[in-house]
């Protein structure tokens, strides 16, 4: 099945992230194919490379930029990043910030999109 | 529409105001219109409290949204509906709903469409992706 993946919160403060994380993982495990992630809302702080968590944390956002080393496309809304100060400079690798357009494409060439947060 | 068109839901349980899911979520809704989808949205649960006529948002200090949803049928989003138990659980009646548009022949006002849970789940089993908000 051809899966895309909605993320509507920020790192640590909430789980979804990391389901999502998990459940994108546990999907490509299965055989599914990833179309691609969307972050919105507060979601778009899921991908600054500005965050330094502790070492014996994860590092969220340098989980999400290997998932882009792999060929998923991972991409962050321009409106809300815009409107949280995330901007090009400020992102790990392998993401990109691009418009809700987007997350059309994503919705209507996945068979199943699947959202994650409030 | 070809047959493979994609059914897409928004669903809207969130209050208006409080959060940003909802104005995001409108955001998402006037882009996806551009595209070539069978879009339809579905207020329910704090989510219709969305769809009240009067919002003043002036003591909050933020801007409102309540006239974009005004422009929904100009943007050929026409299936609007609201949850009926949602609706009369806070006391809400179809006078209290904003208007999304109007006849093009007669000019007569367009008002969100209340349906009742049932008929809500049989569309939901109909959809590709349903995308909450």
């Amino acid at each position: 099945m051809k899966l895309a993946v909605l993320i509507h919160e920020g790192p640590y403060n909430h789980e979804a992230s990391d389901s999502a994380y998990n459940f994108i993982n546990a999907a490509i495990e299965k055989g599914h194919e990833i179309r691609g992630i969307f972050f919105y809302h507060d979601g778009v702080y899921n991908v600054t490379k500005l965050m330094e968590p502790p070492q014996d944390d994860r590092h969220i956002a340098n989980r999400w930029s290997e998932l882009g080393a792999k060929g998923i496309d991972i991409v962050v809304c321009i409106a809300a990043a815009k409107r949280r100060g995330i901007v090009d400079d400020v992102l790990v690798d392998n993401v990109r910030i691009s418009g809700l357009g987007q997350l059309t494409m994503m919705a209507i060439e996945a068979d199943r999109m699947v959202t994650f947060g409030d | 529409m070809s047959d493979d068109i994609k059914k897409i839901m928004f669903t809207v349980r969130n209050a208006p105001h409080g959060s940003i899911y909802v104005y995001e979520g409108l955001e998402v809704k006037l882009i996806m219109a551009a595209y070539d989808a069978d879009i339809s949205v579905v207020f329910m649960d704090d989510g219709v409290y969305a769809l009240q006529q009067g919002q003043n948002t002036t003591e909050l200090g933020i801007k409102g949204f309540e006239a974009t949803y005004g422009v929904l049928v100009d943007y050929e989003i026409d299936k609007v509906y609201v949850d009926k138990k949602s609706m009369e659980d806070r006391g809400m009646t179809v006078e209290d709903l904003v208007v999304i548009g109007e006849d093009e022949d007669t000019e007569e006002p367009i008002k969100p469409t209340v349906i009742d849970a049932d008929e809500i789940g049989k569309m939901m089993a109909e959809q590709h992706n349903i995308l909450p908000f």
